[in-house]
């Protein structure tokens, strides 16, 4: 037997744990890689253009669409009277969210009708003819405005409560009252929002859309249209980046799409232009928080008395769990005795806020650590000290603000081993000795972690399906209710199948999501993507490799435990069958070779009225170390170093979780440096293209860019091959950014006032607070 | 007698095509994905700022072929005449394997959505070709107009960093030759007059076509890298019928140094001028590569920078601390004037119906002058300034300053000059003293706006302390950040 076929035998090519590539890697680099835009139209095909308002809050008193119709190709222009079912795509039931503006707007750029043409040009220079009369409302774009001007809450608030926060903060040795802002943040995907729509016979429609939760499309697209959720099937590939922006973001094309096909019985495809993408779907929600800090002289937290003001925008969305999980988060690491949090998600005249990566989890945990900052400037301490003073520790110290018991704790470990790695304490003497000898260019180090809680907040999304067929060449299809954004998911599901059959990766053949193979899935969303779907797969995995073993035992007379999956054969007793051919004699004798699986996560539960329960399964963990360099005559500044160790558990694909790490670690810094939303006085968002909106480039990243894994860790809840969630929890290693950012300038007053850095800090942001600090110092003398 | 042809000819990947009904506005993206289904190329912005279209244009220059990375959503039909278009179809081997480039990006994880991958491959080709071991900064000026959201970026360097095989062996550079002969024939020296009435091209045989053309069509819209133009079309959805495309006029093309004095043909991009200008004025060099992305600074031409007028555009503040003329050309006939008296106010520039801008000629420093160009934006690379300014200071024997010549961008509706600001200065020497004092001036000098990009505080602040910098690094020393000592 040559080396080869030894290791055919002993393992299998791109099972669980191994860097594998992503499935489509091949095909992204040659532009093969099919996204809807690249499908070729069917003749007849039309295009859909959204004609958006101009006021940010206004009565409609006419709408004079004759320009319009009369454009060059126009077939037709949809508005709310057209619309056969509801006029709302509202994800919550709320019934705000209209797919057509009607009697007024709400925001500058909604939706007020569609224009159907032959050519997408067409739709989109028709759609600007439109002559509308408004009657201006008042309007109110900031939170803080909003607050004062008595506009409503969007959504239910939450409060998270233990103790008497009031009282401990009066007899508090130390106390801090402030406020922090923190901006939003455009998701930015590469492709835009788009979707397809394809007319069936009867009441039936195909929806090819570019979106994160292809079950609620369906449900949506039904609503819209008033047909049963049979009628409609959503097919889903691939998108080119999601990141929370197509998790409802996306009803509103695919409802308009449907909308148009249905009527003219012709295939109809709507993609908007960035800048209108932009402007007219949600985003991060930006927050201003009020914290009264109270704690002691050796830094510990005695309590916190918060509440976390959200810019929802014009409708709920998902402002109501985002806003929540804020709430869940702002405790990051640390035990806080005596807490009150109280979220106040606020209505403003803006575009309704979305999920975004995090899912308001980064805006409640960065004030989190501003107050750990605060801390350490009052006491002259390293805020690392102040960390590890105020970390979750077992015995009366592990209860969060939702009074669940952390029972995974390692971000001591995690923060140890990384502040050893990176040389921290060395360095950071090597950073004040340096603002020592430099007049301009100041230097900051910073060590945050971070602690993410996994699982849906709203507890009956924790549940997941797939579909696994085994055809009798041994060939195995694959297909599961999460979306491949470019996670690697599809690519870490199709691992686990091969892991369970053991046979090669190039085996299973990974298929589009459709709402026609699995049924009633969750939003690929909250970081859940292989924890739900690779459990799904291996439970529909497990369900055939019964009914094999069940085959075999019967056919070889050998007991079941002699029957064994090894790589790409199936050893029966003594003797060993290639898969195919099992698999063919396995159909021969009619054993049924494909199955539906399903996962719903254990344990967890969650009294929201109460603000008690356990609403997350487990925590991923993590931290990280930047270095930056800060010129204090301009405010701009450059990441110089950045060292990660972070928390996946046993990893399914260490090369993607690293792709994830680096990349959450990168978006994470952009949403707290150069990303910055701007709204002029009329409402116009005037960031709408990355001409004017700035995310990281190549060359923002750091130069020095160490990311590891904590290979030592495996989750301790029996997730899949006990992996853990890795999408969200990256994004906020970026924390270590802005506070080196924060002790760059801080030094400008000898490290004794806390910058108080609201984000993103851009360079003119940095300049104001070097000027601060010097002013602070003058006043000192 | 001008041979008048109403068809684009192009060589597209391995195909010679003609294009008779492509009008003015009409895009390379859209003729790719729409005409002729070619859709790897993708759109991601359509006003060249993410890369997610960048394509590779080949066109002969100075009698050699030349391979540049461009963003095919605001690249028009008209200024392909005669060019070499390579998209992402075009890299895989007659074998249907992968290119070195798409492998390398394979094997490190460079791809996550990969909506914007084929895109990324595309610009590390052209690096390829003409920089096989590139070092980091390299990589990243190359990928400046290159946005990815997924990755952050460190695998794609990584992958760009090990691309095997040889450019000697790469299709394009082998068969240079034939393609070269090929573009030859194909650039004719013929005027192109082609698309519907409404919207349409023309492409001059030569620059005295061009002054020709003018004469007839004095609101002809005069599109050069097309960087500006582009976004007239893609987002603004302008008219800009009958355009005149001139991007690969050969004459409009030439670089010459001689008597002191840099001369740059309107169409001369800021890629081409590149080595030219940091050779003689090596304080540009950190600032020209922070102009605009690597596909814009193939595309776009400094002539076209200065004729659109813009207050931020990045070349006027040096140039005009450097003393640049502007010389326009009308006809036969030509005016020189300093390229401070072109801007006049808000979007109007001294040029007459007629008039186009046909060279700039930028005086070299002499050994008394201490020169300087900073800029200030958002984000280090590929964006538009905050601030910029250029400074010249000739200090005389007796270390006083004699001449000040101080233009800012981003603080006034046009680029410019700091008269009182440069008043402080001369008579003094250049110390804490007389910066000080300039500092002050510029309060009088400017009232800048508060926008998305800055506010009026903080253009005021910065434009301040980009004096004291000056003074400061007057030791040769850099007091800024600095990312090349971070690495």
């Amino acid at each position: 037997m040559s080396g080869t076929q030894t290791e055919m035998l002993t393992t299998i090519k791109g099972g669980v744990h191994k860097p594998q590539r992503h499935d489509s890697g091949h095909k992204h680099v040659s532009g093969l890689a099919e996204y809807i835009d690249d499908i070729v139209e069917p003749a007849g095909a039309l295009h859909a253009y959204l004609g958006l308002s101009d006021r940010a809050h206004a009565e409609i008193v006419s709408v004079d669409l004759d320009a319009v119709r009369a454009a060059p190709g126009v077939v037709d222009v949809l508005t709310a009277a057209d619309v056969p079912g509801h006029n709302d795509v509202s994800p919550v039931g709320k019934h705000d969210d209209p797919v057509f503006a009607e009697g007024k707007v709400e925001f500058l750029g909604q939706p007020m009708f569609a224009v159907v043409a032959e050519t997408r040009e067409q739709a989109r220079r028709a759609a600007v003819k439109a002559k509308v009369e408004y009657k201006d409302l008042p309007h109110v774009i900031d939170v803080v405005e909003a607050d004062a001007a008595g506009y409503p809450l969007v959504t239910e608030p939450l409060t998270l409560k233990r103790g008497d926060a009031k009282a401990a903060l009066e007899k508090a040795k130390n106390r801090i009252t402030r406020q922090m802002r923190v901006g939003g943040q455009d998701h930015f995907y590469l492709e835009g929002q788009i979707a397809y729509a394809l007319p069936g016979e009867d009441d039936e429609v195909i929806v090819f859309s570019s979106t994160q939760h292809p079950s609620e499309v369906q449900h949506m697209v039904a609503h819209v249209l008033g047909v049963p959720s049979n009628a409609v099937t959503v097919n889903m590939r691939r998108m080119g980046g999601g990141f929370g922006g197509k998790e409802t973001q996306s009803n509103l094309f695919a409802a308009v799409a449907a909308m148009a096909a249905k009527k003219h019985h012709r295939a109809v495809k709507i993609r908007p232009d960035r800048d209108d993408d932009m402007t007219a779907t949600g985003k991060r929600h930006d927050f201003v928080i009020d914290y009264d800090l109270g704690f002691d002289d050796d830094g510990r937290i005695e309590a916190v008395d918060a509440s976390f003001a959200a810019r929802c925008g014009f409708s709920a969305d998902l402002s109501g769990p985002v806003t929540d999980r804020a709430l869940f988060h702002a405790d990051n690491c640390y035990y806080i005795p005596d807490v009150l949090f109280v979220s106040k998600p606020l209505k403003t005249n803006t575009v309704s806020n979305t999920a975004y990566r995090g899912f308001g989890g980064p805006q409640g945990m960065i004030a989190g650590e501003r107050m750990i900052e605060e801390i350490a400037y009052a006491l002259g301490k390293d805020p690392l000290e102040v960390r590890k003073a105020n970390l979750y520790e077992a015995g009366g110290r592990d209860v969060t603000p939702y009074h669940q018991t952390v029972e995974d704790n390692i971000a001591g470990r995690v923060i140890s081993e990384l502040e050893e790695s990176s040389g921290y304490q060395a360095r950071r003497q090597a950073v004040i000795e340096h603002n020592r000898n430099n007049e301009i260019v100041k230097k900051g180090i910073a060590l945050t972690p971070v602690k993410f809680g996994i699982s849906f907040t709203a507890t009956w999304y924790n549940q997941a399906g797939a579909l696994v067929h085994i055809y009798n060449d041994g060939s195995i299809h694959l297909n599961h209710g999460g979306t491949e954004m470019g996670q690697g998911l599809n690519t870490k599901v199709a691992q686990v199948l091969a892991d369970e059959f053991q046979v090669d990766l190039d085996h299973v053949k990974i298929t589009a999501t459709s709402t026609g193979k699995v049924p009633n899935t969750s939003a690929t969303a909250a970081s859940s993507g292989s924890d739900l779907n690779g459990m799904a797969a291996a439970n529909a995995a497990g369900q055939i490799k019964a009914r094999l073993v069940d085959f075999a035992a019967e056919e070889f007379g050998v007991p079941p435990e002699q029957v064994v999956f090894e790589p790409n054969t199936v050893r029966v007793g003594n003797q060993r069958i290639a898969f195919p051919e099992f698999i063919m004699q396995a159909y021969m004798a009619r054993v049924q070779l494909s199955a539906a699986g399903f996962y719903k996560t254990p344990k967890i539960h969650w009294d929201r009225a109460a603000g008690k329960g356990r609403p997350f399964y487990y925590f991923a963990y993590g931290a990280s170390v930047s270095e930056v360099s800060v010129d204090t005559l301009t405010g701009e500044y450059h990441v110089d170093r950045v060292d990660i160790l972070h928390d996946v558990g046993r990893s399914l694909n260490p090369a993607l979780d690293l792709g994830q790490i680096e990349g959450g670690f990168i978006q994470g810094m952009g949403w707290l440096t150069t990303e910055e939303l701007w709204w002029d006085k009329d409402g116009r968002l005037r960031t709408h293209a990355p001409s004017t909106y700035k995310i990281p480039l190549a060359s923002d990243v750091p130069p020095i860019f160490n990311v590891n894994l904590a290979d030592w860790s495996s989750n301790r809840e029996n997730t899949i091959r006990r992996s853990k969630a890795v999408g969200e929890p990256p994004f906020m290693l970026a924390f270590s950014v802005l506070e080196a950012l924060s002790m760059a300038v801080a030094s400008l007053d000898d490290y004794r006032t806390c910058p108080c850095l609201d984000t993103p800090a851009t360079p003119e942001l940095m300049l104001f607070a070097a000027e601060r600090m010097r002013e602070a110092a003058a006043a000192r003398g | 007698m001008t041979v008048v042809r109403n068809e684009i000819r192009f060589l597209l990947n391995d195909e010679v095509v003609s294009v008779g009904d492509a009008g003015a506005s009409d895009t390379l993206l859209d003729y790719l994905r729409l005409d002729r289904l070619l859709r790897g190329t993708k759109e991601g912005c359509a006003e060249g700022d993410c890369g997610a279209c960048t394509v590779l244009v080949g066109r002969l220059l100075g009698g050699e072929l030349v391979y540049e990375s461009v963003n095919a959503c605001i690249r028009f039909m008209g200024s392909l005449d005669g060019c070499h278009v390579v998209t992402i179809e075009h890299m895989r081997g007659a074998d249907g394997g992968l290119h070195p480039v798409q492998q390398a990006m394979v094997d490190h994880h460079g791809s996550q959505c990969g909506f914007c991958t084929p895109g990324f491959v595309m610009s590390l080709y052209g690096l390829w070709m003409t920089n096989p071991n590139p070092d980091r900064p390299a990589i990243e000026k190359a990928l400046q107009g290159n946005l990815c959201r997924c990755t952050g970026y460190a695998p794609i360097v990584r992958a760009a960093q090990a691309v095997g095989g040889s450019p000697d062996d790469d299709p394009l550079v082998a068969e240079r030759a034939a393609v070269k002969a090929k573009l030859e024939e194909l650039n004719d020296g013929s005027r192109v007059d082609c698309g519907p009435a409404d919207n349409r091209i023309l492409v001059p045989g030569s620059a005295d076509d061009l002054a020709d053309i003018l004469a007839e069509h004095a609101d002809a819209t005069i599109v050069a890298g097309s960087t500006d133009v582009g976004l007239w079309v893609t987002k603004f959805m302008r008219e800009i019928s009958p355009a005149v495309f001139i991007a690969n006029l050969a004459e409009l093309q030439d670089i010459k140094v001689a008597d002191g004095t840099i001369s740059l043909g309107a169409g001369v991009t800021y890629t081409q001028a590149f080595e030219t200008i940091t050779k003689h004025i090596p304080q540009l060099v950190g600032y020209w590569d922070r102009i605009a992305g690597e596909q814009v600074r193939n595309m776009g031409t400094i002539g076209g920078n200065v004729a659109n007028g813009s207050p931020i555009g990045d070349t006027p503040p040096p140039l005009i601390a450097l003393g640049a003329t502007v010389t326009l050309r009308k006809g036969s006939e030509r005016r020189t004037l300093p390229m401070e008296k072109f801007f006049i106010a808000y979007g109007k520039q001294d040029r007459e119906p007629g008039d186009f801008v046909e060279s700039i000629d930028i005086p070299l420093p002499n050994a008394s002058d201490r020169f300087a160009a900073y800029k200030i934006s958002k984000r280090r690379d590929e964006d538009i300034s905050s601030a910029a300014v250029g400074i010249r200071v000739r200090v005389g024997d007796d270390g006083k300053t004699s001449e000040a010549v101080i233009c800012y961008g981003g603080m006034a509706a046009t680029p410019k000059r700091a008269d009182n600001a440069e008043k402080a200065l001369i008579g003094n020497a250049l110390e804490q003293q007389s910066i000080d004092a300039a500092m002050k001036a510029l309060e009088q000098d400017f009232q800048p706006i508060t926008d998305m990009r800055a506010t009026a505080e903080y253009r005021m602040m910065t434009a301040k302390n980009l004096l004291r910098r000056f003074l400061l690094e007057q030791d040769g020393s850099t007091v800024t950040v600095d990312r090349s000592a971070a690495a």
